[in-house]
């Protein structure tokens, strides 16, 4: 009897109790999603990048394809075409105006056009396009390794992030503030397989994947891969860009480092 | 489940769970809970999973996806070129009230409403827990030989399979000190195959890992292979708890949740000698 009493309470409790929960769990979560905890989520973030630095040497390489793995459709995600009007003066006339500057912590602040990128030694690379949302695409990208840039344009020792800035207004605001912008560390900066691509599947970049030159770094997220570069600096902190996360996703809450 | 009578109680009661097999299990349910839940968030960024290194996007295994027609919208999912009506759940569900394109529903996903980036917050801070507490499950239940000894059957216990799903069918649950052999191997395939599984295929999924191990990626099939297995895992793990719960229910709730939060179980002979 005790024992049928004490079955039927707890059935009971427990009902309730999942009832309650389901009804407010929702609340819970979503406002934990907000709050201080999501700082205790994000230190997740951390691990993961430390544990992925240790393991990674400089020379660990994203796989190369064939040309045979080539995909038909590679889908263009983000801006498409930018609206920015100084962009479409350049795209107007193929980007013979278009003056790639290299600036911030250097010794010697450049302006590359797109016939100086293309003089320079070239790299080529089948590789795959890893989505944050998903999916992935396999391209051939062809453009000047960032390091040979880098390189000429000679980082002073204070710098410690590249910061690209784009054309593309991802997101339309009064303030700007909805410009794409990105940033690396320097190994990724200075990886070989990071590029400065002005071509794609042997043709010259396209607008929907970031004409005139847009960067890969293969083995981060498609996020971390600005389209439309029109400026790249060498900074100390990325506190004074954007809402100070680094770029554009890390500013609407996704990680700065992207290698998963 | 270190079989050892407790000295000095009913003979009835033994001592069923080490600690450590308690306390890594309630762990493990907190983590794959919101493992599943923030997974299921991710997934609906691109409801659609493909095999392969790339996605091709016309060809899926699986989709869900949302189109209106003129009796409102519908929800539709494709698995294997077959299509299912899905409105309300899959595809399309709704969220306070009104009709929206969604793999799956709010109420199973954390946070409920869309968001990809506190997704995978949620789930990459939870797949370190989960991977911690499962590495010193595995690496304790090796050391203690549990697994040979709690969780590997016996051959008496696998030939005798047959009056043992016949007893499960008749909902008669002998309460022994041993797992009997439908456990044992269910036991097993989850924390030998399916959760070990699910770790690599997520991992798999990562261009950092891949360019650590990049064999891993080639022995899955490629990327899209992985995700999609990742997924069958989850379902496969889903499953699982839905079996694993309504058997705890069944077979003696009160018994089972006891030995699993204090380590006491109640047999039915006392001091039974069992293989
Ligand atoms: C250490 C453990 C785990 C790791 C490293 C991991 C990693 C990942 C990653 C990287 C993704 C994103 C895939 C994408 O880009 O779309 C993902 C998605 C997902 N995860 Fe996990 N995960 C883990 C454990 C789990 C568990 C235990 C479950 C289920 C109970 C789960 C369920 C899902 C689901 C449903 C998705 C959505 C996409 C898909 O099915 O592949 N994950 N996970
Ligand atoms: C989240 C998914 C879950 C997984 C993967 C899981 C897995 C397992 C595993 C592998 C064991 C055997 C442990 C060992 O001896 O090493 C076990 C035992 C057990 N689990 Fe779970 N479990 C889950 C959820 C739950 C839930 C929600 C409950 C409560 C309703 C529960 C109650 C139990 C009980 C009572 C036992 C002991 C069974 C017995 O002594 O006969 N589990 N579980």
């Amino acid at each position: 009897m005790a024992e049928m009493l004490s079955r039927r309470r707890f059935l009971l409790g427990t009902t309730s109790a999942a009832a309650a929960l389901a009804l407010s769990g929702c609340d819970i979560l979503d406002d934990a999603s907000q709050g201080n905890f999501r700082n205790v989520l994000a230190s997740a973030e951390e691990l993961t990048r430390a544990t992925q630095r240790f393991f990674l040497s400089p020379t660990s390489m994203a796989k190369e394809f064939t040309e045979a793995d080539i995909g038909k459709n590679f889908r263009a995600n983000g801006s498409t075409s930018p609206d920015d009007p100084e962009y479409l003066r350049l795209a107007a006339n193929g980007f013979a105006d278009w003056k790639l500057k290299v600036g911030g912590l250097v010794e010697t602040p450049l302006e590359l056009s797109l016939a100086d990128l293309r003089a320079m030694p070239s790299r080529t690379q089948i590789t795959r396009h890893d989505c944050v949302e998903g999916w992935s695409c396999i391209g051939k990208w062809t453009g000047v390794q960032l390091a040979l840039v880098l390189d000429e344009a000679k980082l002073k020792p204070e710098a410690k992030y590249i910061l690209f800035t784009c054309a593309d207004e991802l997101e339309k605001t009064l303030d700007g503030s909805g410009r794409y912008y990105e940033s690396h560390g320097l190994e990724d900066a200075f990886h070989p397989q990071t590029i400065l691509a002005y071509e794609m599947n042997g043709a010259p970049l396209p607008i929907p994947h970031g004409a005139p030159v847009r960067l890969r770094v293969e083995r981060q997220l498609g996020y971390k891969q600005p389209k439309y570069i029109m400026r790249i600096d060498a900074v100390d902190s990325l506190e004074k860009f954007g809402s100070g996360n680094g770029g554009f996703w890390e500013d609407r809450g996704y990680e700065w480092y992207a290698g998963i | 489940m270190a079989a050892t009578a407790l000295e000095g109680r009913s003979p009835a009661f033994i001592y069923r769970h080490t600690v450590l097999v308690r306390i890594t299990h309630w762990i493990n349910v907190v983590c794959i809970t919101f493992l599943l839940m923030s997974g299921l968030q991710i997934f609906n960024a691109h409801p659609a999973l493909y095999v392969g290194q790339k996605s091709d996007f016309d060809h899926p295994v699986l989709a869900m996806t949302a189109r209106n027609t003129p009796d409102g919208p519908v929800g539709e999912t494709t698995i294997l070129g077959h299509s299912f009506d899905t409105s309300g759940i899959l595809g399309m569900s709704y969220y306070d009230g009104v009709p929206r394109a969604r793999g799956f529903p709010s109420w199973i996903t954390v946070p409920s409403y869309q968001d990809l980036a506190t997704g995978r917050r949620w789930h990459f801070f939870f797949a370190w827990l989960f991977f911690i507490n499962g590495a010193v499950y595995l690496a304790a239940s090796l050391a203690t030989r549990h697994i040979w000894r709690d969780l590997v059957p016996s051959w008496s216990q696998i030939r005798a399979i047959g009056p043992t799903i016949w007893h499960h069918l008749k909902l008669k649950f002998p309460h022994e000190r041993e797992y009997n052999v439908l456990q044992k191997l269910t036991y097993l395939t989850m924390v030998a195959g399916v959760l070990p599984l699910v770790v690599l295929t997520g991992l798999t999924m990562s261009p950092g890992v891949n360019a650590i191990v990049p064999w891993l990626v080639e022995v899955f099939g490629g990327r899209q292979t992985a995700r999609t297995i990742h997924f069958i895992c989850a379902t496969l793990i889903v499953l699982f708890i839905l079996v694993h719960v309504l058997l705890v229910l069944v077979s003696g709730v009160w018994n089972n949740l006891r030995s699993m939060v204090t380590g006491r179980y109640r047999v039915d002979v006392a001091g039974g000698d069992h293989g």
